[in-house]
């Protein structure tokens, strides 16, 4: 009981800040409040049994998001100058939409139904099949590195794609200076160093961050967590220490090459563990074959991808960050 | 009850549809994206609302515990990915809007499209 009032009070707050979202036009404001919003996302998911995408949602939407919103108002603008004017067709649209979605879900299963079809299907398979065939805790990471790997390595190079597609547009180009006002872009290179407070406390969370990061990273067999949690938590932990010391010592610490490195290698690593499986007479991304007992190997192959998906993930994370906080300083 | 169990759905409606709005209605490239973020958090809310199970627990399997309830792991699988992915398409959305403050001087779509017709 005490859980479902919980979670009413919490997606009651989450349509509270999308509205006010919606209505501020100051946009630094809406960003912080989509902070926010993700981090009660973050909290609903977890009350709905979500502990891995809990976490994720919680670093990348409350963490990383905020960070690159805020890198990309500092070379944009800082209010919404939208005319209000012309709501009436965006206003009737919705509505109309919004009104079908929720006349389609008094058909829907109600929540934790356990008839409800989405249980009935490979759902099961999964839970039961996952202590012999790849024998690790986390049925989650069993599902998302072994029996769907070929998903996650999709997925694994849309995210190469992206961070390639962001370094094409903010990359090594310089910025046409004329459209762009005299001390605008000072702002951007400004940093916390002259702040004691938040400057001695973020350098102390720094190695506490980076090294829950690893955590997560090789616990993800055991617990929640996984190369896509601890990914993001290093380039946060990374991304916190640019924003205390300024991007030039962030580059330091992280160089554009390095982070560009991990990048293709994480890909690679991943896809290579693929080709070697393939080698070693299986199928592609069958890790069955890796060792000479298959579960072994399932340990084996999945410790490796977990590995090369950390690896993307941290660098995609700390690339598109440094191509934000470099548009600035030039 | 029956309505309070179908909630979380009504909440992914309504979320949706005030990303969709915001999307729509707002000229303002930047907050356009942000739309587009509520709507996409929208849509993982619908995701993971459907692999909870009564009495259920995280799909974590624990040693010497017999007949758990877990809830559903696929979607978990699935939102987990699209969170990851979602980040890195905003930041690419973001970086268009940072090149199009550079060429233009506004992110404002309604002034992007005066210059265009002057030109």
């Amino acid at each position: 009981m005490m859980t479902i009032v919980f979670s009413l009070f919490l997606l009651t707050m989450l349509v509270i800040v999308a509205v006010a979202i919606l209505r501020t036009e100051n946009l630094f404001t809406a960003v912080m409040l989509s902070g926010i919003f993700s981090l009660i996302m973050a909290a609903n998911f977890f009350v709905l049994d979500a502990a891995d995408v809990a976490l994720t949602e919680a670093v990348i939407g409350a963490g990383i998001s905020t960070v690159l919103f805020l890198g990309a108002l500092a070379l944009t603008a800082e209010y919404d100058r939208s005319p209000p004017v012309g709501t009436w067709v965006p206003l009737l649209t919705s509505s109309a939409l919004g009104g079908v979605i929720i006349f389609a879900t008094f058909q829907a299963p109600r929540l934790g139904d356990p008839s409800a079809i989405v249980h009935q299907h490979v759902a099961p398979w999964y839970l039961e099949k996952t202590p012999e065939l790849i024998d690790v805790p986390n049925v989650v990471t069993a599902v998302l590195a072994s029996f769907r790997g070929y998903d996650t390595l999709g997925e694994v190079f849309v995210v190469f794609t992206a961070c390639i597609g962001v370094m094409a547009l903010l990359g090594r180009v310089r910025p046409r200076r004329d459209s762009i006002k005299e001390g605008e872009f000072k702002k951007a290179t400004d940093n916390l160093r002259h702040h004691l407070i938040p400057r001695v406390v973020g350098k102390m969370l720094v190695p506490f961050i980076v090294l829950f990061g690893l955590y997560v990273q090789f616990h993800g067999d055991f617990g929640p967590g996984g190369g896509f949690q601890a990914g993001a938590l290093v380039a946060a932990g990374v991304i916190l220490y640019s924003l205390v010391e300024g991007g030039v010592r962030g580059r330091e610490l992280v160089p554009e090459w390095f982070s560009s490195v991990l990048v293709a290698l994480g890909a690679f690593t991943y896809t290579s563990v693929g080709v070697a499986s393939m080698l070693m007479g299986g199928r592609f991304l069958d890790y069955s074959v890796l060792a000479h007992d298959p579960v072994h190997g399932q340990h084996l192959g999945i410790l490796v991808i977990e590995a090369g998906v950390g690896m993307t993930v941290a660098g995609v994370m700390i690339t598109i960050f440094h191509a934000f906080s470099r548009r600035g300083i030039r | 009850m029956a309505v309070l169990g179908l909630y979380n759905y009504f909440v992914f409606a309504v979320l949706l549809m005030i990303g969709l709005y915001c999307l729509l209605a707002r000229t303002n490239i930047i907050k356009s994206i942000i739309g587009l973020s509520m709507f996409q958090s929208a849509v993982f809310l619908l995701y993971i609302s459907m692999d909870k199970v009564d009495g259920g627990t995280a799909p974590i399997i624990q040693e010497g515990v017999e007949n758990q309830i877990f809830a559903n792991p696929l979607p978990q699988v699935l939102i987990l990915t699209a969170i990851v992915v979602g980040i890195s398409t905003t930041a690419l959305a973001l970086a268009v809007a940072v090149r199009i403050r550079e060429a233009y001087g506004t992110i404002e779509e309604d002034k992007i499209q005066e210059m265009d017709r002057k030109q």
